[in-house]
């Protein structure tokens, strides 16, 4: 046993060694069960117990949680332990409350007195110990409790240093917990100062509570950057020996050095004070200077000190991104850490350049070191460096280089970790798409990412690809040439015969001229891989067969005999039997001309972003993957290279565009029989009646949104923006939409239409007025819509704008705001007639509905108002019994009846869950408005 | 800073120190995923690594690992010498410091780590102060110990 410090407890020490003696986990718990059994028993029964005794058991009990054991009791004594007026029992009291109590504890109205009783003592060592336990704790109740007292601890001349210390970093939990806790006006002044403060202990805690409060009030706080320069500059510029103990291996204060640099990437670059500009600019380029210098020491600790500091200083010169020579030095800087011996220093390295390569700045920069980083892609032998270089080479790479970074990416990917390898096929996907000058090299590009990696190829991905051939006609050869060759190779992937079967039915016959590639070629050659596919793949499959039938009536025979085979005709998959029975009957039944209609080329699909960019950076939380250049922020803008760098984004946003997978496409006449190949029928998600809302998430603004307010913006791409204004009385409504083309081009034929089906129109009655064919460059024109409401409908109306831009046509499908909630007109009632109603409406259960479901983000009973009364209900205050729940009453109007509605909304904040409930006159209404707001909140 | 960590090489947790509140059974979930990924790495490896939307910083110092959960935008490369300042100050409080110490004496090595982060930010880095706040508080128990032999025996 070690000899044990302070005073030591005999007690605990056994304790412990008779649990490191155990021979097994059996004898270990049996050992605990012991000393809890008896601990149990002492604080239970033995009243004489003495504070030594009381501290030496909870100890125990800390030890044994330590263990991974739960504790269930002993908090009551360790409460105790506080008001003990020994300072090392109240210490362990302390530590067992910070290490096991939960914040919402029922002890915690104890804690709080004891805590006061310690902050007001005059024994600072007492204090900071109360001071510890909130920091580590820090509640919401604590915040109320302590809110006045810490700043004025904290400024106070007569608090002493370390007591500053403790209170800076406390008064930081506290903020974290409540916002609102921090006092402003003269307060923000004097907490700023602390940067001024001699001690600089005090200094170091207070930059962190700083540099929390300005990120909620910058303003307020602006002052804050002339004196964190200052200081930064008195460090820097400090020699070693200057500042003492916080001198770290020969690098002064680098602690907070770093917190400094830190606090400053809050802010823009002072442009307004050059003064404090300039100061900083040679804080920086002292930082840079000192890098080149030869080590003070050999210790690991000097440089890793000496280059966080380096680092966080490169982080701010990037933040800044205005000195273009800071930029650059940071990168050669960087560039040498690439091949230094220390695997940290090459992470590091790898991982700051990525921010680098997105400033026009050090873009050009970034690339000189292109060999270096695909060396260490090959080379490294930690994959999380790897990964690193993976990152950078896709943040540096642009149009000069993306052959050249694509091609090492695939030759990678054969022998790439399998943790990287999906999102390293992203990221080809991505680069490939949005850097190729020459199609048939994406094409190429992707075919070989399906050859490499198949397994770890994403439907977008192969999505995309028949997206981007379909919609070019100069590659459709090509690709057909090229998926024919892919797919002689004895084994290949089933993405393979995917994109294979879709491309050969659209385009197999611009290659079906050569001999070695004749129709019956082709269609042996998808056929020959059919039975080793997915029922889905299968599928894909029949349908580019019947397409062969129309592209080649030669070899229609032989596709009837697949249609009539066993396998498919009686086929255990439903999809499957049925597009076999189907095709087989239009296969014999159709004439020519009709197969022709019906089975024609596939429309070009609207250009989008891609879709695959959202999964990859769903892939990455925390941090968003780039390959995109930012706009300088500096008010000087540099010589040549800024044209050309910018001029690759803008028209690399082009050839992002395009992004849905092709269900999404609206059912655009009788030319969809292949639309649905790619879609959900095995998907478990059922197909709703719009299938375009439902599956283009990523640029659709949300019908719900509306659904409790007026006005907004309903849509916005890069095209076109649709805005709407809308009032209602009684059961008439008056909605303005606003289209803006935010091209430099106009849009044509530009045709909004109505989507409201016959039957729904007779309880929703609507008018659209017409709008000019043409929406000029940056124009904005408006539509009036009138609607009546007649009867209680469900679901809202959308229209599809058609537009024709720079020769594509597009179609957006939008729901407009009319839902029947809309009609409402808010009711005034007291309690007594309100609950009278309720009860009313509950006796049947035609009348009410009901939902519970999860809140959707943390509890916000302020923003669930704002939601409550934006739904067009009166929202009844103080009826309720209990404060928490919203209770609402309103009319709908109609023309044929009104509807009298009751709601409740019940928030249970514990478990996070919500209970609606709607009793109306008319059961239709109350599902429907329940169905509404359900999602809400 | 979000938490702190400290295991043996046999994959036994010495010390944890949590700066966000979670469940009791989350901060086992994430001890036990942690311990394993960072015990399978080799020696040679990087020091950090990105787990969920933290940033992980792990150093060895004899049969003890030292492992830090910090955000995207905190510095590894100090973070490290967090640990070492630590190792530090464990080292010149206990004496060369081991395994054992830390076992044995775990309130301690709890009350110096309160003097060096406090609410997961750093509050004093000067070792000096951090010992000198530490022997203050010895101090006081000798104080009490002895206070409280003399009564035992009648003399106060």
């Amino acid at each position: 046993m070690p000899a044990v410090r302070g005073d030591g407890m005999r007690g605990l020490a056994v304790f412990i060694s008779d649990i490191r003696n155990c021979k097994s986990k059996e004898a270990e718990i049996k050992r605990i069960n012991k000393e809890l059994a008896n601990i149990r028993s002492k604080f239970k029964g033995d009243k004489t117990l003495d504070g030594y005794q009381k501290k030496k058991y909870v100890c125990k009990l800390l030890f044994i949680f330590l263990l991974g054991h739960d504790i269930d009791f002993g908090h009551m004594e360790a409460v105790n332990l506080l008001s003990s007026n020994k300072y090392s029992e109240k210490q362990i009291g302390y530590l067992f409350i910070s290490v096991l109590v939960n914040t919402n504890s029922e002890l915690i109205k104890l804690i709080i007195q004891s805590i006061k009783n310690d902050l007001a003592s005059r024994n600072p060592i007492h204090v900071n110990l109360a001071l510890q336990c909130i920091a580590n704790i820090g509640s919401r109740e604590m915040a109320e409790a302590f809110g006045n007292e810490i700043p004025k601890l904290l400024v106070s001349g007569d608090t002493m240093d370390v007591v500053k210390q403790s209170a800076a970093l406390c008064l930081l939990r506290l903020f974290r917990t409540s916002q609102e806790i921090i006092p402003g006006g003269e307060w923000t002044s004097r907490i700023i100062h602390l940067l001024n403060d001699q001690h600089m202990g005090v200094v170091t805690a207070a930059t962190s509570l700083i540099d929390a409060l300005v990120k909620k009030n910058p303003e307020e706080y602006k002052s804050c950057v002339s004196l964190a320069v200052s200081r930064l500059s008195r460090i820097v510029t400090a020699s070693y020996t200057d500042l003492q103990d916080y001198t770290y291996y020969f690098v002064p204060a680098p602690w907070l050095s770093v917190k400094l640099l830190r606090l400053l990437q809050n802010y823009t670059p002072p442009a307004e004070d050059p003064g404090v500009r300039g100061r900083l600019n040679e804080c920086l380029e002292t930082i840079l200077n000192k890098a080149q210098e030869p080590p003070k020491s050999k210790k690991v600790q000097h440089s890793n000190a000496k280059n966080a500091v380096l680092f966080e200083a490169i982080s701010l010169i990037i933040h800044n991104d205005s000195e273009a020579n800071l930029l650059v030095r940071a990168c050669n800087q960087l560039g040498q850490f690439l091949s230094n011996r220390e695997t940290n220093l090459r992470y590091l390295a790898l991982e700051s350049m990525c921010h680098l390569a997105t400033s026009e700045f050090s873009h050009e920069a970034v690339k000189k070191h292109q060999e270096v980083v695909i060396l260490s892609m090959k080379m490294e032998k930690d994959v999380s460096v790897r990964q690193q270089a993976v990152d950078l080479l896709y943040a540096m790479c642009d149009k000069s280089n993306a052959e050249e970074i694509v091609q090492e990416m695939l030759n990678y990917l054969e022998t790439a970790d399998y943790s990287i390898r999906e999102e390293m096929v992203l990221k080809v996907a991505i680069l490939a798409e949005k850097y190729a000058t020459d199609y048939t090299w994406y094409v190429d590009v992707i075919l070989n990412l399906i050859r490499i990696a198949g397994d770890y190829v994403s439907e977008e991905v192969w999505y995309r690809v028949i997206q981007i051939v379909i919609n070019r006609d100069e590659v459709q050869g090509y690709a057909a040439k090229t998926v024919f060759e892919a797919l002689q190779a004895p084994a290949c992937h089933e993405n393979m015969v995917k994109v294979g079967g879709y491309i050969l039915g659209e385009f197999g016959n611009l290659i079906a001229g050569d001999q070695r590639s004749s129709p019956a070629v082709q269609f042996q050659l998808l056929h020959s891989k059919y039975h080793l596919c997915s029922p889905m793949t299968r599928a894909l499959l029949l349908s580019t067969y019947i397409k062969f039938v129309n592209l080649f009536p030669e070899i229609r025979t032989q596709v009837q005999e697949v249609f009539k085979q066993h396998s498919n005709l009686r086929s255990a998959d439903a999809e499957l039997q049925q597009r076999a029975s189907e095709y087989l009957q239009l296969s014999i039944i159709a004439s020519s001309d009709v197969l022709a209609t019906v089975l024609e080329e596939m429309p070009a699909f609207p250009e989008r972003e891609s879709s695959i960019l959202a999964v990859l950076k769903k892939k990455k939380p925390g941090r968003v993957p780039e390959n995109e250049i930012k706009e300088n922020k500096s008010p000087t803008p540099v010589t040549n290279h800024t044209n050309e760098v910018n001029n690759i984004s803008s028209s690399s946003a082009d050839l992002l565009g395009l992004s849905t997978p092709p269900t999404s496409q609206p059912n655009s006449g009788n030319t969809g029989v292949l639309l649905d190949v790619l879609g959900d029928i095995y998907s478990s998600k059922p197909l709703n009646n719009n299938t375009n809302a439902s599956s283009n998430k990523n640029w659709f603004v949300d019908p719900k949104k509306f659904v409790c307010k007026n006005n907004g913006v309903l849509f916005e791409n890069d095209l076109i923006q649709i805005g709407v204004k809308s009032e209602f009385r009684q059961n008439l409504g008056r909605l303005g939409l606003f289209y803006g083309n935010k091209t430099s081009t106009p849009l044509t034929n530009f045709v909004p239409t109505l989507l409201w089906p016959e039957d729904n129109a007779a309880k929703l009655n609507m008018q659209m007025k017409s709008v000019e064919p043409v929406l000029e460059a940056g124009a904005q024109i408006q539509q009036m819509i009138n609607a009546e409401c007649i009867d209680d409908y469900t679901d809202a109306p959308s229209i599809v704008v058609s537009f024709v831009c720079n020769k594509v046509p597009h179609k957006i499908n939008i729901k407009l705001p009319l839902t029947i909630n809309k009609f409402f007109e808010p009711t005034e009632m007291n309690g007594d007639s309100f609950f009278a109603r309720w009860k009313n409406l509950g006796n049947t259960n035609q009348q009410r509905s009901q939902k519970i479901f999860k809140a959707i983000a943390p509890m916000d009973l302020q923003a669930a108002r704002a939601k409550i009364m934006g739904f067009g209900m009166a929202l009844l205050d103080g009826i309720d019994p209990n404060p928490d729940n919203f209770v609402c009453a309103g009319i709908i109007h109609m023309r044929s009846q009104q509807v009298g509605c009751l709601l409740r909304l019940e928030p249970n904040k514990n478990a996070q869950m919500y209970r609606l409930t709607v009793r109306s006159s008319k059961e239709t209404v109350s599902v429907e408005l329940c169905d509404l707001l359900a999602d809400q909140f | 800073m979000q938490f702190m960590l400290l295991f043996s090489r046999q994959g036994k947790l010495r010390l944890q120190k949590w700066y966000v509140a979670h469940p009791d059974k989350v901060k086992k979930k994430i001890t036990r995923e942690l311990i394993t990924t960072i015990l399978a790495r080799k020696p040679k490896m990087c020091s950090f690594l990105e787990w969920k939307e933290l940033k992980i910083v792990y150093k060895r110092y004899a049969s003890l690992y030292f492992c830090c959960a910090i955000e995207q935008c905190d510095n590894e490369l100090l973070t490290l010498e967090i640990i070492h300042r630590y190792v530090e100050l464990l080292d010149k409080y206990f004496g060369s410091v081991c395994e054992l110490d830390i076992i044995f004496n775990f309130e301690k090595a709890y009350f110096i780590l309160d003097e060096l982060l406090l609410g997961g930010e750093v509050q004093e880095t000067s070792k000096k102060n951090v010992l000198k706040a530490i022997a203050a508080q010895d101090l006081l128990q000798e104080d009490e110990a002895v206070e409280g032999a003399l009564r035992d025996i009648g003399l106060l």
